[in-house]
């Protein structure tokens, strides 16, 4: 777990190094959501590049699509992609490399970017495999913004009324949207309520950028029987530098030369601190 | 005459007699089985069905979901909600991320007839056309919606096929359907002018022709069922020889068969496009039989255009 704690670190280098590559992205969201996927992909779900297409896998759909930067970081780590490649003609013109979700790349089984749309795909997910009697478990991210997209509350319905156990919808609450906290914008609190309130088993992770944590919470999950869970992590946008930190204006800020140097420096300081 | 089974109800046979065997079809409704004629569908096979409520992009979310998983899913709601209400589920969720997700529009164009406007698809051939990847669909009678059904269970694409409410009557029999895949059906032959029709327009079309043949005008009437992906040569070959186009739709005038029709006749052999639809502005309050009469959709109403087309 210590060296997927720095790793975690190494893959915010390489999702700035992305995003400076193509002189776009949506850095905040890419550094809260980054343990999340890490986990997911490193510890918790059955999927490998040599099984893109096993019917057995588990699914994983990045509802908050515009995080695609940290998403490409992830599937480079875990081998679906090559992560030179990726860099190197990420948002260019031609490129397979788009800043959202494409699933013509391999590792990536749903298009999103469009808000609100990965729940419900992810109920119909794991409602085929409940239909089919099988074992595989559905994993949803989804902003905390996003979801004042009303669509999200009709898959929070639906993934209740079919006790949808094998789905697991992840929040990554960090609280900031483009146009500043989420409160201001569209209060989302008391967001653990309204999801417990919708026959959710709801789990709040303290830490959502603290591996241990996240990782718990997702075991809660996997043993939690006759309804989905949300797991509500509370994660800091721009995690990893404080150039960035809880910086609304950071959604999809393009760093300077001097604020990238900043940032690779307080990276790597962390990674090293980790490893 | 006499046929009292509307093309809705002829979706839900195929899809029963499928079910038995193919374990894979899973039917989907937004508290829209009744509305469906799926009801049958549901009682018989519940395990292959999900109801999910008022909720329609829910509804196409979650089919799109069941498809990348392997199951084969028609989700079945009013043309006017699983298009404009669930456009982006249709766009982004079945159409760009290439599901295998059947959507079938029932009760559509003015089926609804004293309900409104909200109730009234006529924008679904132009939003559903426009999205790449998206294949639209508007069979005409009951013979023509099984042959069309029973293609579709055999491809693995997505497709909007829409139907209307009431039974229409019969363009074809059990013995006599013709049907090619994505190719338009001739109904039949004509040299004076050209009457392109979908839907629940073709009957009326084809009754037109009837009444011009008596005055002497044989006209050509195309069943334009495949709206998307069009059958641009059919258009060209039954346009060539012809004085004028007439197209036919309970739609919009904007964006759908009459506007296709027109782009493909304008660049391959330029000629007059006449295009009859509904206004656009709410129809008239009334049953869709009289809403066609007064907009000139009916037998006779397509006859005039095409006599005064000719004319001038």
């Amino acid at each position: 777990m210590e060296n997927l704690k720095a790793l975690c670190y190494q893959l915010r280098k390489d999702t700035v190094d992305i995003i400076m590559s193509g002189a776009t992205g949506h850095i905040g969201g890419d550094m809260s959501v980054m343990e999340i996927l890490a986990d997911l992909y490193f510890k918790q779900m059955n999927v490998s590049p040599d099984k893109a297409d096993d019917p057995d896998r588990d699914y994983f759909i990045m509802s908050k699509g515009h995080s695609m930067e940290a998403y490409y970081a992830v599937l480079c780590a875990a081998g679906f992609l090559d992560l030179q490649d990726v860099t190197e003609r990420y948002s260019k013109f031609g490129s397979p490399y788009i800043g959202h979700p494409h699933n013509e790349l391999k590792g990536i089984e749903m298009n999103s970017g469009s808000l609100g749309h990965g729940l419900p795909v992810s109920v119909g997910l794991a409602l085929a495999a409940k239909m089919s009697k099988k074992a595989n478990r559905v994993y949803v991210v989804t902003g905390d913004g996003e979801l004042a997209e009303g669509s999200n509350w009709e898959g929070f319905m639906s993934g209740a009324m079919y006790r949808l156990d094998n789905l697991c919808c992840i929040i990554d609450r960090n609280r900031l949207q483009i146009s500043g906290s989420t409160e201001d914008v569209m209060a989302l609190d008391d967001l653990a309520a309204k999801v417990k309130a919708f026959n959710w088993n709801v789990i709040c992770v303290e830490d959502g950028n603290d591996l241990d944590q996240i990782d718990a919470a997702l075991e809660q999950a996997k043993a939690c029987k006759g309804m989905p869970t949300c797991i509500i992590a509370n994660t800091i946008k721009g995690k990893g530098s404080p150039v960035m930190e809880n910086q609304a204006g950071w959604h999809h800020h393009v760093p300077t030369q001097e604020e990238y140097e900043q940032i690779m420096k307080d990276l790597n300081t962390a990674k090293e601190a980790l490893s | 005459m006499g046929n009292k089974i509307a093309n809705r109800q002829v979706i839900c046979e195929v899809l029963t007699e499928h079910a038995k065997e193919d374990k894979e079809i899973v039917v989907l409704c937004s508290d829209s089985r009744g509305s469906a004629s799926l009801a049958p569908f549901f009682k018989e096979f519940p395990e292959q069905s999900v109801e999910v409520g008022i909720a329609e992009q829910d509804l196409v979310g979650i089919a799109a979901g069941l498809a990348k998983a392997g199951k084969k899913a028609f989700a079945a709601s009013p043309a006017s909600f699983i298009t404009t209400r669930s456009y982006e589920q249709c766009k982004v969720d079945c159409a760009y991320s290439d599901t295998n997700v059947k959507l079938i529009g029932i009760s559509g164009g003015v089926s609804y007839g004293a309900l409104g406007m909200s109730h009234h698809s006529a924008q679904d051939i132009s939003a559903m056309s426009s999205i790449p990847g998206m294949r639209v669909y508007l069979p005409s009678d009951r013979h023509q919606t099984r042959k069309l059904m029973e293609s579709l269970l055999q491809d693995e694409k997505c497709a909007y096929i829409r139907t209307g409410r009431n039974a229409v009557e019969d363009v074809y029999s059990e013995e006599d359907c013709p049907f090619e895949m994505d190719r338009a059906t001739v109904v039949r032959e004509g040299k004076d002018a050209v009457i392109i029709a979908c839907g629940e327009m073709v009957k009326p079309a084809k009754d037109a022709a009837s009444l011009l043949e008596a005055e002497g005008i044989i006209a050509c009437v195309l069943d334009m069922y495949c709206v998307k992906p069009l059958d641009q040569e059919a258009i060209i070959r039954a346009a060539q020889g012809a004085k004028v186009v007439v197209t036919v739709e309970e739609h919009s005038p904007f964006g759908g068969l009459g506007s296709m029709v027109a782009q493909v006749v304008s660049a391959n052999c330029p000629k007059k496009v006449v295009g009859i639809a509904l206004p656009d502005a709410p129809v008239i309050t009334g049953t869709s039989k009289e809403v066609f009469e007064y907009y000139g959709m009916n037998a006779e109403g397509i006859a005039e255009t095409v006599r005064k087309s000719l004319r001038s």
